[in-house]
């Protein structure tokens, strides 16, 4: 600021350039408020006491009871949170405290890779390998795998910069005690990164609550039924979204943009939680 | 293994006698730890692997036409067809490319050069996280309403829920090559008179150009494997419709979307080629955006 007071006049462009800048950063906030206000707007009508009540989803009826599918997300968000946690953090602790330096760019690819597959191609193999040849069918388990396998990039990567930020002081520490490799990871590594660990699942699950496609492949789109069953089919949120949109009218439609805006809000939710926990505990260990 | 044992001390008798269950847990948990690394690179395997053998002999029966004819129309009839959804996909991704690397790259200038730790700077940065986390069906609806509900099924609508995507992760990514720019090399030029927009145009964005590119790049690779946005916005066309503005369009990615879920083994077939099709784009692009990655490693 100061250095461009010391020059003689602000030159035309070089204010426009400020402008321009300016109004593509503005344009996120804009962009935001907008999704907000104009789907809520639309999804309105929508709205109502049975909408988060009841289980009746039918277009001929005109009834939408959007129960079924807030349960289908937190159940298969709920699998694959199971099975993405403790392969992640393995893979993490794996990568970051047991492996030589030589191996850990490879292995970083590999699970880069992972997230690089789109997900319509893991929805497919779902769909045409895992729930035909492994005898699982088109269910709630299914879809679980499936997400669990797509949110293993995002909570590994997390992950691994969470545990990078333990002191080596403290790691040393442990193993000048005499402690195990393991005893130093329970002693010094996890203690130290469990904040941030719980943001990086956090983070995961959001991305699991919200990824359509390959859950809709799999899922099985059983409409109304809220069941613990692994292996019964199910539906999910966006799943519903993605594969009644096609013949869907304008109330039908309404209420799948008031699935949305739901979704919206809670996958937000989740991850401001999750983005607050990962800042505050890496912040915490910059300062210690 | 990494206790220490001094046979000299009389100490390393029992030293040695009570790490044998500490040794076993040892072991065990990194042997848990490989074994995560094991069940990870399983499902990676399996989809390239199902992908490649039920892919390529079909993507390649009678090359080019898998990648040149049109869509058969009905989807149960046998027989190659892609072009239309490959350059569907193009022009989705392109376009979307073409609107939000731009604007991310002003963007991250605004946040690193103009708006640094300030309100509103913090108040951008803060939306562009909750932003990634919008669930990509929903940026999907948002452009339907927007656009599509208005104009009608185009790939302009595509690329333009593309966009929105790409932009918080373009942002994200360019700010922080941005601030691994030396101040120095700005002080230089201001030294000279050079003007702020001309010294970021001119000295500090060709610094970080190899990691903008790399991180653009990414997310391009990204962007192109979406389906669920375009489910709203694109439509189902089976012939080729280079119009970006006008008329349904298609993509590789809503095409695998449409005949996985046929039970007809021609449609499924045709997915698989198309996932093989889409798969090596991606990788093609990730690629780059690891070259680019490798100049600046160079650099440095």
């Amino acid at each position: 600021m100061q250095l461009s007071d010391l020059r003689g006049h602000k030159h035309y462009s070089d204010r426009a350039f400020t402008g321009l800048a300016l109004a593509a950063a503005g344009l996120v906030v804009l962009i935001l408020g907008m999704i907000a206000v104009t789907m809520t707007r639309r999804a309105w009508p929508a709205f109502g006491v049975t909408f988060f009540s009841s289980t009746r989803w039918s277009a001929a009826d005109e009834l939408y009871g959007a129960l079924p599918f807030i349960w289908g997300t937190l159940y298969t968000s709920a699998i694959a949170i199971a099975i993405a946690v403790p392969v992640s953090l393995g893979v993490a602790l794996f990568i970051t405290q047991v492996a030589p330096p030589w191996l850990k760019r490879p292995m970083v690819s590999l699970i880069d890779l992972l997230a690089v597959v789109p997900s319509v191609v893991f929805g497919l193999w779902g769909v045409l390998v895992l729930s035909q040849h492994f005898g699982l069918g088109r269910s709630f388990l299914t879809a679980g795998i499936i997400l669990g396998v797509m949110i293993i990039p995002i909570i590994t990567s997390l992950a691994r910069e969470v545990i990078e930020t333990t002191p080596a002081s403290d790691k040393e520490a442990a193993l000048a005690l005499g402690a195990t490799r393991w005893e130093m990871i329970r002693a010094s590594v996890l203690p130290h990164s469990k904040g941030g660990l719980v943001g990086a699942v956090m983070l995961g699950l959001g991305r699991a609550m919200g990824e359509t496609i390959a859950a809709a492949l799999v899922i099985g789109s059983a409409i109304g039924q809220i069941t613990v069953n692994p292996l019964a089919p199910g539906n999910s949120m966006p799943a519903v979204i993605a594969n009644e949109w096609g013949e869907a009218d304008g109330p039908h439609k309404a209420a799948l943009i008031a699935l949305a805006v739901a979704l919206f809000v809670i996958t937000i939710a989740v991850n401001l939680i999750a983005t607050s926990i990962v800042q505050r505990s890496m912040k915490r260990s910059r300062g210690a | 293994m990494t206790t220490t044992r001094d046979s000299e001390s009389p100490l390393s008798i029992d030293l040695r006698a009570k790490p044998s269950w500490r040794t076993t847990v040892n072991a065990l948990m990194i042997g848990l730890m490989g074994a995560a690394l094991l069940l990870v690179a399983i499902p990676l395997v399996a989809v390239l692997w199902s992908v490649a053998s039920r892919g390529l002999g079909i993507a390649f029966a009678q090359f080019p036409d898998f990648f040149t004819h049109t869509i058969p129309v009905v989807s149960r009839r046998p027989g190659p067809g892609m072009g239309p959804a490959i350059v569907g996909t193009l022009l989705v991704t392109g376009g979307a490319t073409l609107i939000a690397v731009p604007l991310g790259i002003l963007g991250a200038i605004y946040l690193h050069e103009y708006g640094g730790a300030g309100l509103f700077a913090r108040l951008v940065r803060f939306m562009a996280t909750v932003m990634t986390g919008v669930p990509s069906v929903v940026m999907g609806l948002f452009v339907y309403l927007l656009w599509t509900f208005n104009f009608g099924y185009s790939a302009f609508g595509g690329a333009l829920a593309l966009a929105c995507l790409m932009l918080p992760v373009v942002i994200g990514s360019s700010e922080q090559m941005l601030r691994l720019v030396p101040p120095q090399l700005r002080e230089a030029a201001y030294a000279l008179g050079t003007t702020k927009s001309r010294t970021i145009l001119t000295v500090v964005l060709p610094a970080a150009l190899p990691g903008i590119v790399s991180g653009s790049l990414l997310a391009v690779a990204r962007a192109a494997g979406e389906t669920a946005p375009l489910l709203f916005a694109v439509g189902a066309a089976t012939a080729y419709n280079p119009d970006l503005f006008h008329d349904a369009n298609t993509a590789l990615s809503v095409q695998i979307f449409a005949n996985a879920n046929s039970s007809f083994a021609a449609a499924q077939d045709r997915a698989w080629a198309a996932a093989l099709t889409l798969v090596l784009l991606t990788f093609v692009v990730t690629l780059l955006a690891r070259m680019f990655t490798a100049r600046l490693a160079l650099k440095r």
